[in-house]
């Protein structure tokens, strides 16, 4: 075995993939210890807040009374995008703080610094396997089955996984140089949540179109924000039964491999220096 | 044929860029920016240091502090990369530089022992092989499904130690010799590092300001001073030059 200074960015991924198992098992461990309902709280926590959600925007807003053709269910149309946005969310802002946070290790022993946000990543796909069984439940529940789109179900997974790993490759390493990102990111990840298609269907915001030059920019971020067509996606293989277009693939696909080229490449060049500035 | 060397380190420099001002927002950089007041003073940390370590060598660094020994071990380690020059390393390296560095106080004593393999490289399996071993050698049996946050610190250093030594690794690097737990634990630790050095496979590069150590375990020696490579060689020449010079 031999090795130098030059190591492969991913070469050595194979060595290290006990790590990142066992970093993500810490964290699951982690999360639920103390905690009487355990890795229920996974499941409930959804199921709770779609809850709310549902009541606030379905009955009081109206978006559930079948107005909109695109959300024949309001707590089915929620909870099946909420899953795959959370699982989003959790992973970059988990992500942007994981190489900062492992500072000790870092410091001490050689290990591929990708590996942190990786494990980020790995532990949100994780848990969002544990919200699809609240989807599940949701579903039966309102008696809207899946169809045979349900084995596509892996596809906008795999994309928004691609998506979510090139952002959080990229966050993690820019906080190793400003604290500020933590707090910048949080405000972005607001308004990135109002801006995507999570509460509120495409076709109701299409609907402000033409009104004002502002209401069709606003639309088209709407419609071409990479967490939008992924939701999308998912919707359309888990609860509507419409199989996504060439179009849409090839949206999703090109948004994920743009973010990890992005991400990998800023890593790359910014980790160098990471051991001088944590 | 003879054996290719363990270590190589090759015409290697390392520069710090020490900025004089520790900048933590945007704000500050892009004004510092605006205004061309970034200031950085450039400290040259090894300059131009070539070694070659063959395999199964006792190979102690000596030098006076800030001279550069740590650099070195990190960047032979792998966790700095030198500015210009190349280091070619054949074999597992195992750093013995701080115990306990992977370990979560949250985890029990046997999720960490899982763990901190893993940081090291080791695959499961591997890792429940020899489990016994290590606990066997940490003399925490009873100890092994308590949260680490409840040991002591002589506790967690002796699971620290018996991971780190339980394979017998190709390189070993000893950054000051340990001073764990009760001296009954601290023989065992002496004797394990002994027979890691007399097995003839292992290489050791060892640092120590105690020139008796060095003398007493070397048989080849670096004297670095301000970042130069002074002199190499054997162990009681470098240590008999090194001890006249100050």
């Amino acid at each position: 075995m031999e090795s130098n200074n030059s190591r492969s960015f991913f070469g050595d991924f194979k060595k290290y993939l006990p790590l990142l198992q066992n970093l993500a098992g810490k964290d699951f461990k982690l999360k639920y210890r103390r905690s009487i309902l355990g890795i229920a709280w996974s499941i409930l926590n959804p199921l709770l807040t779609m809850l709310v959600l549902t009541v606030v925007f379905g009955y009081l807003f109206g978006i559930g009374r079948g107005t909109y053709a695109d959300v024949p269910d309001f707590a089915v149309f929620y909870i099946v995008g909420a899953s795959m946005w959370n699982f989003f969310s959790e992973a970059t802002t988990g992500s942007m703080t994981s190489v900062t946070a492992a500072a000790s290790l870092i410091k001490k022993v050689y290990i591929p610094k990708y590996i942190f946000p990786l494990e980020k990543c790995l532990f949100a796909l994780i848990n969002f396997a544990f919200s699809l069984i609240a989807v599940a439940i949701v579903m039966i529940a309102r008696s809207q089955f899946p169809g045979v789109t349900l084995v596509m179900l892996p596809v906008p997974v795999i994309y928004c996984l691609l998506f979510a790993t090139g952002i959080s490759l990229f966050l993690s390493a820019v906080t190793v140089y400003f604290n500020d990102v933590i707090h910048l990111y949080s405000v972005v990840l607001t308004l990135w949540m109002y801006l995507t298609t999570l509460i509120y269907p495409l076709s109701l915001v299409e609907t402000w179109k033409g009104t004002s030059v502002i209401m069709t920019v606003v639309v088209t971020v709407i419609k071409y924000n990479p967490m939008s067509m992924y939701l999308t996606m998912f919707r359309d293989v888990v609860m509507n039964n419409t199989w996504p277009s060439l179009e849409q693939h090839l949206w999703c696909f090109g948004y994920g491999i743009l973010a990890m080229l992005i991400g990998v490449f800023t890593f790359k060049k910014l980790q160098k220096n990471f051991i001088l500035n944590i | 044929m003879a054996e290719l060397p363990a270590v190589e380190v090759k015409n290697v420099d390392m520069h710090f860029k020490m900025s004089k001002e520790r900048l933590q927002s945007l704000k500050e950089l892009f004004l510092k920016f605006v205004k061309r007041d970034l200031k950085y003073e450039n400290f040259v940390a090894l300059n131009n240091v070539s070694l070659t370590i063959e395999k199964g060598d006792v190979f102690g660094i000596v030098g006076l502090n800030g001279s550069g020994k740590s650099t070195l071990l990190k960047i032979i380690s792998g966790i700095l990369t030198p500015t210009h020059g190349e280091v070619v390393t054949r074999g597992v390296i195992a750093p013995l530089i701080e115990l306990g560095a992977g370990f979560d106080l949250e985890l029990t004593a046997r999720e960490n022992i899982y763990l901190n393999g893993s940081v090291l490289g080791f695959s499961k399996k591997y890792m429940d092989e020899h489990f016994q071993e290590i606990v066997d050698f940490s003399e925490m049996e009873g100890f092994l499904d308590t949260p680490m946050k409840n040991y002591s610190s002589g506790m967690i250093a002796r699971i620290g130690f018996a991971i780190a030594t339980m394979t017998v690794p190709d390189i070993l690097i000893v950054d000051e010799i340990l001073a764990v737990g009760d001296f009954k634990f601290q023989e065992k630790c002496e004797a394990r590092i002994n027979e890691m050095m007399n097995n003839g496979r292992t290489t050791v590069i060892v640092v120590s300001h105690s020139m008796g150590q060095i003398e007493r375990l070397c048989k080849h020696c670096a004297w670095l001073e301000h970042g130069n490579l002074k002199m190499v060689g054997d162990c009681d020449t470098v240590c008999e030059a090194y001890k006249s010079a100050y």
